[in-house]
């Protein structure tokens, strides 16, 4: 019941936030941190729609209280790209329709960045079987897959590039 | 000055109707900056959340509130005692009934809400939840609609049984209405008279829309000025200003009621719920704005199902196999408030499209609604209202008169299909159809999927199977469905008394860029990017310069929001209409300032140019700055215009798919090796956006015919209340789809649009359905209900002795 | 969705998670991934007043294979089990059933010793290291013991841990064997419909050893000793497959769920079982 000191990294800035230990992490972010990106659609950790990345994990923040956190380095949507320089990922989104409501965006773009440190060069069935922790009510997927698909083209493309 | 842009070049850099354009609201949600309900913190906000019961019918002997008050935080606890002075404690559903919004001396289904407790945060609301002591006295439990309407268990005690409901008298303390269209006699006729009859029983299981966005409202009672402002997940923003207006006693013009984002409707969100008028009346009895937002149990438990209809029918036809007659007969389960979300005069929505895409002569429809102890509804889940229903059935019909046939059903269809000249074309349960051509549409799928060539190979794969060779069987499903949308005509579509036109309003700028108010509200089908397509082909104004906004009711003209594929065929209309009353006032101000007659100047792509001389012309850019700097006679300043849009007809898009499946007899997994879908939309604003929604109406046609349903037990616990059971496909489970089209304009809309959001969904899960019992008819199977999860397909396997 | 209130220890070492566990007895559990535990306390069906986070004890992690013998930390998740070469190479059946549990995310944070030691019926690892005749090490205030996967569970829920006592550890050989896990769901991220894990080890062209585990078919793993023994000796051709599954079918006890009544879970265990043993031996 004790409110205790919570010490994380969020989007490359270090943040100091007081919470009950019961407090999950989601809410935190999304109500202490005002990170709204990541969101609820359910309690039984199923749909993903709260996916964020710690410490090189993609992870469920619904399924995890604040107070576990600490001393961890997370990324959400917010963490990805700005305005004037968004990534590959949310430009790809764009491109190929991969979003309708985006109520999944936030944690489908999320987890398709970890999916793609894991491996940059997925299949079809790689990258389907990569996002099936992320529910989406909308797209069907196809968009979602094809926008993955593309970015990972264009990332090896760019490395290639770079060498 | 010579033009450097070709007019092709004009052409695509408006991005009108036909672009496939990218997505305007795409550069907020993918960087995590929607603006959902959720997302709403307002200073001082407390948090809502509810009581609930957990049985399906029992007497509510006391509630003790005392222990939840007696927490740290917690600032009310309401009960139906406390809102019945402000008569808030029933509310009236849209479907002519009344429904608790905290139980009243009783509860009618599991999950139910029976107290709301207000505080500071989720947390402290959370335990309070948990303190609230309740009282139940269980009562007999009804879950089957056909022992509903013999029981002598009275659900609604709240009615009068011998008074009539409110779409005629009721047969029975459970029964609701009786709703009939056609001639029963007539066709009763025709079928005993037939050469060939077909019966067939059905179920279309209750499912729920399940939006990933949980529903929930933000209400903020300004006690100073005295207006409301309520946040929700609203699909009919304007209509709920209304509802609540009536309900509060406060006027609709210090109310103020805002649709944020909203991360999925599928028509769940269309209806008031007990949540929404309890933040209202805590907002109001405390000051300060109160939030309440459901989690996913909540939601699937208490909010909007769908479906839940029970069909019998019966085909006629000829010895060729054309038809002569249908009989159809419905048993409604509506839970146990009738909160279904139909136009007043349609108890039982369009299901009278039931005739589907075949010229039949004579028809009758019956439906009986009922009361059960199960959650209240029923909601037009990504159809239009009960289409899916309808559509199935019929679907479902004709393949089963396929059978009784001893023919191929793509055949029978074919011969049956209303011809191209027949439209306009009016059925026999009273709808005008208004334009199609089904042949061509069916023969271009089965050609592009090589229909026969599909046989010769199912042909093969039963031989092989019944020579013991191979355990998997082959499906070819098929579907060729008419979806009626756009509701629709105020004369006889209303909601809630609300006539059903829609709403748009335009105002340009003096530096040429425009904003454009809807009365519809997107959920996620892309309106910002579509409507100023519409816009940018009618005036002339790039697509990207055009703003378009929806979901204020204080700015937004008056809509009936955006369900059943509406907006595209009545406030798409709207929008083209008032675009064409810009047009109208630019071509004037074009002529002012070329010192010509209106009459000598004509449209072209985005200016006005004089006939004959088209070098010399005005921009709408110029046009637009004139409108702010010139004094023309006659003329009043500024460039606006606003449209309300009574449609003279429903729209009737329609489309052929064709799904290839296997399945694999001895542990009922079926595999989709192939699914093509044609549709005709009419025109076709953005491909890119109609092809995702064919993608996701799809995907949900799959959940819903191959596991997604709402299961009761027999005393009315929900078995499908997390998303463990109740089933929402992984990308992992859904195949890539095949997207093809013919286009048949609208001949009354506008622009020939007919709307498409929801046809894949309608024409999906008869399609996905029939794969199945396609697969099994060679073997004997004529029907068998839906769901089609793995148990199920197995035990259709079992029941026709494939085990042995 | 609200969990109710607890305090939170954060131990840094298994002397320190013992004794929160001994201090507060039936009011403290530890949490390991969180993701069996997490959603119970969200529902409120678990009431857990002392929460001891184990993520921090270094001696909970690690994979070692050293002379044959393969010693897995409590605290391993699902993907460093997948991502891992040598016990790829040691034992593959890991790295296949591990991928058929949960999804992507669940898998970073869900570790091997969460589940094993709760009891859930659900969970796939327990059948599997009954199959792979695993040992689990569990530490208490009187020392450290191993018990038998084989003889750790006893009914849902239920098993040989006492209240006090942490798993730390999973041990077993590494064997060259023919193996397959075989799955049959309703969709990722369910449990089993059904499920089996097979071992299968050659001498010549006969079956040598052969251990076949069974998963969500009773309120335990079931580790079948008649079929493993029906295959022994055969070059597995259909009539010992068929015997194997009789055998195998015996020692089950499916309840009606949603993913189906009795009957179909029977009929699909046989399938599941055959399919299970033709892929093992075929890697044999």
């Amino acid at each position: 019941m004790t409110n205790q000191i919570v010490k994380m990294t969020v989007n490359g800035e270090k943040k100091e936030i007081f919470a009950e230990p019961r407090e999950l992490l989601i809410y935190v972010l999304r109500e202490k941190l005002g990170l709204t990106g990541p969101h609820v659609g359910c309690e039984t950790s199923h749909c993903g729609a709260c996916t964020v990345e710690i410490d090189g994990k993609s992870v469920k923040s619904c399924t995890m209280f604040a107070v576990q956190a600490e001393g961890a380095e997370i990324t959400t949507i917010e963490g990805l790209g700005t305005p004037d320089n968004l990534h590959v990922l949310q430009e790809n989104f764009k491109e190929h329709h991969g979003l309708q409501c985006g109520y999944c965006t936030p944690g489908m773009i999320t987890r398709a960045h970890r999916l793609l440190q894991e491996n940059p060069n997925p299949t079809e069935e790689d990258v389907r079987f990569g996002i099936s922790g992320n529910i989406c009510r909308c797209t069907g997927y196809q968009n979602i897959v094809k926008s993955i698909l593309s970015a990972a083209a264009e990332l090896n493309a760019a490395k290639e590039a770079a060498q | 000055m010579k033009d450097e842009v070709t007019r092709e070049e004009r052409v695509t850099n408006l991005k009108g109707l036909g672009s496939s354009r990218k997505r305007v609201e795409d550069a907020r949600f993918t960087q995590g900056k929607g603006h959902y309900v959720d997302d709403i913190n307002l200073p001082g906000m407390l948090t809502g959340d509810f009581v609930r019961s957990p049985y399906a019918h029992a007497r509510v002997k006391s509630i003790n509130i005392d222990a939840a008050m007696a927490l740290d935080g917690v600032v009310a606890v309401l009960t139906a005692k406390d809102l019945e002075p402000l008569s808030l404690h029933w509310m009236p559903t849209l479907a002519g009934d009344k429904q608790m919004v905290l139980a009243d001396g009783k509860v009618l289904f599991q999950g139910q809400e029976v107290a709301f407790v207000v505080a500071k945060d989720r947390y402290i609301a959370a335990d309070a939840v948990e303190l609230v002591e309740v009282e139940y006295e269980e009562l007999p439990v009804i879950v089957d609609p056909f022992k509903s309407l013999q029981s002598d268990v009275v659900l609604r005690e709240d009615l009068d049984p011998n008074a009539p409901g409110a779409h005629g008298p009721r047969k029975h303390h459970n029964h609701i209405f009786t709703w009939e269209v056609g001639d029963e006699d007539g066709t009763n006729a025709v079928i005993d008279d037939a050469d060939v009859v077909a019966t067939e029983e059905m179920y279309y299981h209750r499912t729920h829309p399940c939006p990933l966005e949980p529903c929930g409202s933000v209400a903020s009672m300004d006690k100073v000025n005295g207006k409301l402002t309520l946040y929700g997940t609203f699909q009919a923003p304007h209509v709920v200003r209304t509802v609540a207006s009536l309900l509060s006693g406060i006027e609709e013009h210090n109310i103020r009621v805002v649709s944020p984002d909203i991360g999925g409707g599928f028509g769940n969100k269309v209806g008031v719920y007990p949540g929404y008028v309890c933040s209202i009346v805590a907002s109001i009895v405390t000051g300060v704005p109160v939030k309440w937002v459901e989690d996913r149990m909540e939601n699937l438990m208490s909010t909007a199902f769908a479906r839940d209809y029970w069909m019998k029918g019966k085909i006629s036809a000829t010895k060729e196999g054309k038809i002569t007659g249908l009989h159809c007969h419905v048993t409604a389960d509506h839970g146990a408030f009738d909160a279904c979300a139909d136009p007043t005069k349609f108890p039982a929505g369009f299901m009278s499209i039931c005739t589907g895409s075949y010229d039949i002569p004579i028809a009758y429809l019956g439906v009986d609604g009922v009361y059960t102890n199960k959650a209240p509804g029923g909601v037009s889940y990504r159809c239009s209202f009960r289409v899916t229903e309808a559509v199935y059935f019929i679907e479902r019909m004709i393949e089963v008169l396929a059978i009784e046939l001893n023919m191929d059903a793509a055949e029978l269809r074919r011969i049956n299909f209303i011809k191209k000249e027949q439209f306009p074309y009016d059925s026999a349960l009273g709808w005008e159809y208004d334009s199609g051509d089904y042949h061509t549409a069916w023969d271009k799928a089965l050609k592009a999927v090589d229909y026969e060539g599909l046989r010769k190979e199912q042909a093969e794969r039963v031989a092989a199977f019944k020579r013991g060779e191979t355990r998997t069987i082959m499906g070819i499903g098929l579907s060729f469905f008419t979806e009626i949308v756009g509701a629709g005509p105020v004369k006889n579509c209303d909601i809630l008394g609300m006539g059903m036109f829609d709403s748009c309003e335009i105002r340009i700028h003096p530096t040429g860029s425009a904003i454009a108010r809807l009365g519809t509200i997107s959920q996620g089908q892309g309106h910002a990017t579509t409507f100023a397509q519409i816009l940018a082909s009618e005036i002339g104004i790039p697509a990207d310069s055009i703003t378009i906004e929806e979901g204020d009711t204080d700015t937004a003209p008056y809509g009936l929001g955006t369900y059943g594929s509406r907006s595209t065929p009545v406030a798409g209309a709207a929008t083209a209409m008032a675009g064409r009353k810009i047009r109208a006032k630019a071509q004037m101000i074009a002529a002012y300032l070329l010192e010509v007659h209106d009459d000598d100047v004509e449209f072209d792509v985005d200016r006005f140019v004089i006939k004959g001389a088209p070098e010399r012309f005005k921009t709408m850019g110029e046009i637009a700055y004139a409108a702010y700097n010139q004094a023309i006679p006659g003329l009043e300043p500024g460039l606006e215009a606003v449209s309300y849009y009574d449609p003279p007809n429903m729209t009737y898009p329609f489309g052929a798919y064709v799904c290839v499946m296997d399945i694999d007899v001895d542990t009922g997994v079926p595999k989709i090796n192939r699914f093509y879908a044609l549709d005709d939309c009419g025109t076709r604003i953005n491909p890119m956006v109609i092809e995702g929604q064919i993608h996701g109406g799809l995907t949900e046609a799959l959940a819903v015919a191959l596991g997604q349903e709402i299961a009761y037990d027999d005393m009315g616990n929900c078995k499908t209340a997390t998303l463990m059971d109740f089933f929402l496909p992984t990308a992992w489970e859904v195949p890539n789809f095949e997207t093809d089209f013919t286009v048949t304009p609208s001949p009354h809309h506008p622009i020939g649009a007919k709307g498409v959001g929801e046809s894949p969904h309608v024409g999906g899960v008869p399609c996905f359905s029939n794969a199945v019992q396609d697969a099994f008819r060679p073997f004997g199977n004529r029907h068998t209900n839906m769901p089609h999860d793995h148990w199920r397909i197995w035990k259709t396997a079992n029941d026709l002795g494939l085990h042995d | 969705m609200i969990t109710a209130a607890f305090e939170y220890h954060r131990p840094s070492d298994i002397a320190g998670a013992l004794s929160v566990l001994e201090e507060h007895g039936d009011d403290a559990r530890v949490i390991a991934g969180g993701h069996s535990l997490i959603p119970m306390m969200k529902l409120r069906m678990a009431e857990v007043p002392h929460l001891i986070d184990l993520q921090d004890i270094a001696d909970l992690k690690g994979i070692t294979i050293e002379g044959g013998m393969v010693t897995i930390g409590a605290m391993t998740t699902q993907h460093e089990l997948i991502n891992n070469e040598a016990l790829l190479s040691a034992t593959p059946i890991i790295h296949e059933a591990a991928l058929q549990i949960a999804d992507p995310q669940v898998r970073y944070m869900g570790t091997i010793g969460g589940n094993v030691a709760n009891g859930d019926p659900g969970n796939d690892m327990p059948g599997l290291m009954q199959c792979l005749d695993a040992n689990f090490t569990l530490e208490g205030p009187d020392g450290t013991r191993s018990v038998k996967a084989r003889e750790f569970y006893e009914a849902a829920y239920m098993t040989e841990r006492e209240d006090g006592e942490i798993l730390t550890q999973i041990t077993f050989s590494a064997v060259d064997a023919g193996y397959a896990y075989e799955k049959q769901k309703r969709k990722i991220g369910d449990y089993a419909t059904a499920a089996c894990a097979v071992l299968i080890t050659k001498d010549g062209d006969k079956i040598a050893t052969a251990s076949i585990a069974m998963t969500n078919l009773s309120d335990v793993p079931v580790l079948s000793e008649a079929a493993g023994e029906a295959l022994v000796g055969t070059s597995c051709d259909a009539a010992a497959i068929t015997a194997a599954v009789a055998a195998a079918l015996e020692d089950i006890d499916p309840t009606e769920d949603n993913r189906g009544p009795v009957e179909f879970k029977m009929h699909v265990a046989g399938i599941i079982i055959s399919r299970a043993i033709a892929r093992a031996w075929s890697r044999a």
